[in-house]
């Protein structure tokens, strides 16, 4: 195959993944344009496209660069709570709400890759297993450090503090935008389902345009082997840094959404806390590690599923844990993969002089 | 002042407790090279099986406690035989996510079995509290049990892997496996062998722990197992003193700060030194600086 | 002037010195041979030259320029590539995005390029993929260039590796035990590749084998490392027949 053909398949491949969420979407609206469509599905609709976009973000790290975050609700909290905090600024100051949705999303995105650049510097540059255990450091630490954040605007600024309302000690006429631990009230809801699919089909482009270009080659380079990406010239920290960094932009988009699609926001351990990192890595573990619509498609079903089926809502977890550990069993155990290698080598017959099967 | 006294105490007994779990972390670390994410579950587990022989089988407390000890010890042998041995070999990502399904599972299956509502664990220790400086600082005996075992542990642990021929060869693994393997070294035995003391002190963490901070749910495991984790990267990971010293200073730091600076941030405190750590040094305090083979 | 001029490299690990007193001369489109038994500090002086190691003392001058002391990426950069005695391939990317790799720097367009399209994207994409191509045809790799790294055979994958390490335009080239594990017939062609690759890309290259056919074969000429210091240095048959090198190798 030449290099026309080549990018004339990774082409129509990146087009099916568009088509199949544009088809998701479609069917989705003439669901709802129908009528038959119940409260518990349109409640379901935004957050099936958070668990995307959430989804794509991890799976840059973990497919791509071959890393671990276990704290990337942790970056979803903070592009929830610093555009949240935006959009009750703007609140009546007569922006449409378009473009402050659009303001949010900017800003939730790049604060959380602010955050996502300072914690990879010191942790990118060490081999090892380090970025799972920071990262879910990091996710605890943010969680922990709004629950104790007050925030709030008089005519004299912004006050902050890690007390109490009133040592913001706020002139009269100003008012709290984060209350500590009640997080957030009163949210504008901006997101809806429409907003909701094309920042999806954003994130994907980004990423599948990042994985097909050179650096994405080379982050991926650096993933396969550290040591001779280092010796063919590629900077290995400053390219795990940069998938690092744009994934928790991406995850901050999502969490752009995640506030603008309720009116109150408050950091729980369950939305913003390590237990729903796990449930997105699951997706991504699921959906295939590198495999960016897989992991559209396992956020997709593994969110729908449990609604479907109520009755199973006391194993989910444990499934999910069982799913993980036999993933993993039969992707990368590697006894089951020459054991896999050995069956297909003979299930096409032993004729072919014993050639390596790709 | 005396004030003061306390909660250093305190901090150094929970450091203790960590410092026994940090052990297991760093000792499986330093051998097959994985973090194990479930060791903070063990835990969880060993204080399950305690409560339950002591509470409804009405075991005395030395059973009960060595119960405990053996189911871990059993637990510890079984994942890494099923879950951790078949990816030896393995990139080091899927032997991590494998370790969070693991640690998963095990809470989950907690869950299910013991349910949510906290249990009140009775405290496992006899020993009398101290009172000191006409009774201006009491001393809980869990803190001077806790205190002990950690010193206790923490000197064995180096008598065994330096003195006996089992330690020799779990040092040999850490260094070369394959090395050790030409040497006659048995890996598979050996790596079996630190799960299960990694595990059996990770079941005497747990009751520990819940006799100075009683109430037992399935995530109890899961915190201090993460912040032993940082406790072995602090000490310098792989190594036993360090285990021991990280915990411990990661024990006073989270006190004291929870004592003076505020009790909603000590885990943001704690959690910040660990990065401030991998900043400043990243092979830790006792830690020697590994290079890879090329 | 020479290409590679090393000057009293020496390291040391846990007080024992690998290396001590190392020195080379290398000269343009030169085939300079490294040997030694095992544990000489050959692959040692391989890792001091490319950065994996920083050295303790010495200088290591590329093209009159010192580089002791710099990265890994650094060194590269200059003009030092390599390949590794354990291979070490992208093994999950295919054979010619392998290649591609190594051009990262010679083909510059920005993320916004890859993200939109633009015609310099697909301008430089097509340049790196005719180029790649081209030096896949001479590992005689073109057939296998949409495989998986991972999947070629062994012989196949030392091509590969080698042809990496040209794709990043270097001055010097170090082959470490190029012939290891491969046949009589095997590492015959692998002569072959290794002299086209110096006639062709007019390229220095410095080897460490212990295949002595193959050095004997190829080499114009040769350093005898023994427990990390120079023991021999000069021609190829000159220095093969030094009763103390023959000494070093059989024992007494």
């Amino acid at each position: 195959m030449n290099g026309n053909g080549r990018r004339k398949k990774i082409f129509q491949s990146d087009m099916a993944s568009y088509a199949m969420i544009l088809a998701a979407y479609l069917a989705a609206e003439l669901f709802l344009r129908s009528g038959a469509a119940g409260s518990l599905f349109k409640g379901l609709l935004v957050p099936l496209c958070i668990y995307s976009i959430m989804a794509l973000s991890l799976n840059l790290v973990v497919g791509i660069s071959g890393e671990l975050s276990l704290g990337h609700a942790g970056f979803m909290c903070i592009g929830a709570f610093s555009s949240a905090s935006f959009s009750m600024l703007m609140k009546g100051q007569g922006l449409p709400n378009g473009l402050c949705l659009f303001l949010a999303i900017v800003i939730g995105a790049l604060s959380a890759a602010v955050f996502g650049f300072l914690i990879g510097i010191p942790v990118l540059r060490l081999k090892g297993d380090y970025l799972a255990i920071v990262t879910l450091a990091f996710g605890e630490i943010i969680k922990n450090l709004i629950n104790a954040l007050y925030f709030g605007v008089d005519e004299r600024g912004a006050h902050f503090s890690l007390k109490d309302g009133a040592a913001l000690k706020l002139a009269g006429g100003g008012r709290i935008i984060i209350k500590g631990a009640q997080g957030i009230t009163g949210t504008p809801k901006l997101s809806n389902f429409t907003v909701g699919i094309i920042l999806l089909l954003l994130s994907l482009f980004l990423v599948l345009r990042l994985m097909n270009s050179r650096t994405g080659r080379a982050i991926a380079a650096v993933r396969d082997n550290r040591i001779a990406a280092e010796s063919i010239g590629l900077d290995a920290a400053r390219l795990k840094l940069l998938a690092f960094t744009i994934s928790a932009a991406i995850a901050g988009a999502a969490g752009v959404l995640y506030a603008h699609n309720l009116s109150s926001l408050q950091a729980l351990p369950k939305n913003f806390g390590y237990n729903q990192s796990i449930m997105i890595l699951v997706f991504v573990v699921l959906g295939g590690i590198g495999n960016m619509r897989g992991s559209v498609i396992a956020a997709v079903l593994l969110t729908l599923l449990p609604e479907l089926l109520r009755s199973l809502n006391d194993y989910r977890m444990l499934i999910y844990a069982v799913v993980l550990i036999l993933m993993m069993l039969f992707t990368s155990s590697p006894s089951f993969l020459s054991f896999r290698r050995e069956l297909l080598l003979r299930l096409r017959g032993r004729g072919k002089d014993g050639r390596e099967v790709s | 002042m005396m004030s003061f006294f306390s909660y250093l105490l305190n901090g150094i007994s929970l450091g203790a407790v960590y410092a026994i779990i940090a052990l297991g972390y760093t000792m499986v670390y330093g051998i097959a090279k994985m973090l194990n994410f479930a060791h903070g579950d063990i835990l969880m587990l060993g204080a399950y099986t305690a409560f339950i022989a002591f509470n409804s089988l009405g075991l005395p407390i030395p059973a009960s406690a060595l119960l405990a000890v053996i189911v871990c010890t059993l637990t510890g042998i079984l994942t890494e035989r099923i879950a951790y041995k078949p990816l030896r070999g393995a990139n080091s990502l899927a032997v991590l996510i494998t370790a969070i399904g693991v640690s998963y599972l095990l809470q989950n299956l907690a869950l299910l079995i013991f349910g949510a509502n906290p249990k009140s664990f009775q405290s496992f220790i006899p020993i009398k509290p101290l009172h000191l400086a006409g009774g201006a600082l009491t001393i809980p005996g869990e803190t001077i049990a806790t205190i002990l075992t950690g010193l206790i542990v923490a000197a064995g642990l180096l008598l065994f892997v330096h003195r006996t021929k089992a330690g020799q060869a779990m040092l040999a693994v850490s260094e070369d496996k394959g090395a050790a393997t030409l040497m006659g070294v048995n890996v598979n035995a050996t790596i079996a062998m630190t799960f299960a003391i990694g595990s059996a002190l990770a079941a005497v963490a747990g009751i520990l722990l819940c006799s100075a901070y009683p109430s037992l749910t399935p995530t109890t495991g899961a915190m201090p197992g993460i912040k032993a984790f940082v406790a072995a990267v602090l000490g310098g990971i792989g190594s036993i003193p360090g285990a021991f010293l990280g915990g411990v200073i990661l024990g006073i730091l989270e006190n004291l700060s929870k004592a003076y600076i505020s009790s909603k941030l000590s885990d943001a405190i704690v959690f910040s030194v660990l990065i401030l750590v991998l900043l400043v040094k990243p092979s830790g305090i006792l830690g020697k600086k590994i290079t890879e083979k090329v | 002037m020479a290409v590679l001029k090393a000057e009293a490299l020496g390291i040391s690990f846990g007080g024992l010195k690998a290396v001590d007193d190392f020195h080379i001369e290398i000269e343009k489109r030169e085939l300079y041979g490294l040997i030694g038994p095992n544990g000489a500090g050959k692959t040692t002086i391989f890792n001091l030259l490319t950065g994996v190691y920083r050295p303790e003392s010495g200088r290591i001058l590329l093209d009159g320029e010192n580089i002791a002391g710099k990265s890994c990426v650094e060194i590269n950069q200059r003009g030092i590539a390599r390949t590794f005695q354990n291979i070490r391939l992208f093994h999950q990317l295919s054979v010619l995005d392998n290649v591609k790799a190594g051009f990262y720097h010679h083909f510059p367009y920005s993320l916004l390029d890859a993200v939109l399209h633009t015609p310099r994207y697909f301008r430089q994409e097509k340049e790196m993929d005719k180029r790649a191509e081209e030096l896949l045809s001479v590992f005689e790799l073109s057939e296998v260039s949409d495989c998986r790294a991972g999947n070629l055979p062994y012989g196949k994958q030392r091509k590969l590796e080698i042809a990496r390490a040209l794709a990043t335009g270097p001055k010097l080239l170090l082959l470490d035990e190029p012939a290891a594990g491969m046949n009589p017939n095997e590492t015959e062609e692998l002569m072959g590749t290794i002299r086209l690759v110096r006639d062709r890309f007019d390229m220095t290259i410095l080897l460490i084998e212990h295949d002595m056919k193959l050095v004997s074969g190829i080499c114009d000429r040769l350093t005898v490392l023994n427990f990390g210091q120079v023991l021999k240095q000069g021609e190829t048959a000159e220095v093969l027949h030094d009763p103390e090198v023959v000494k070093a190798y059989l024992g007494e």
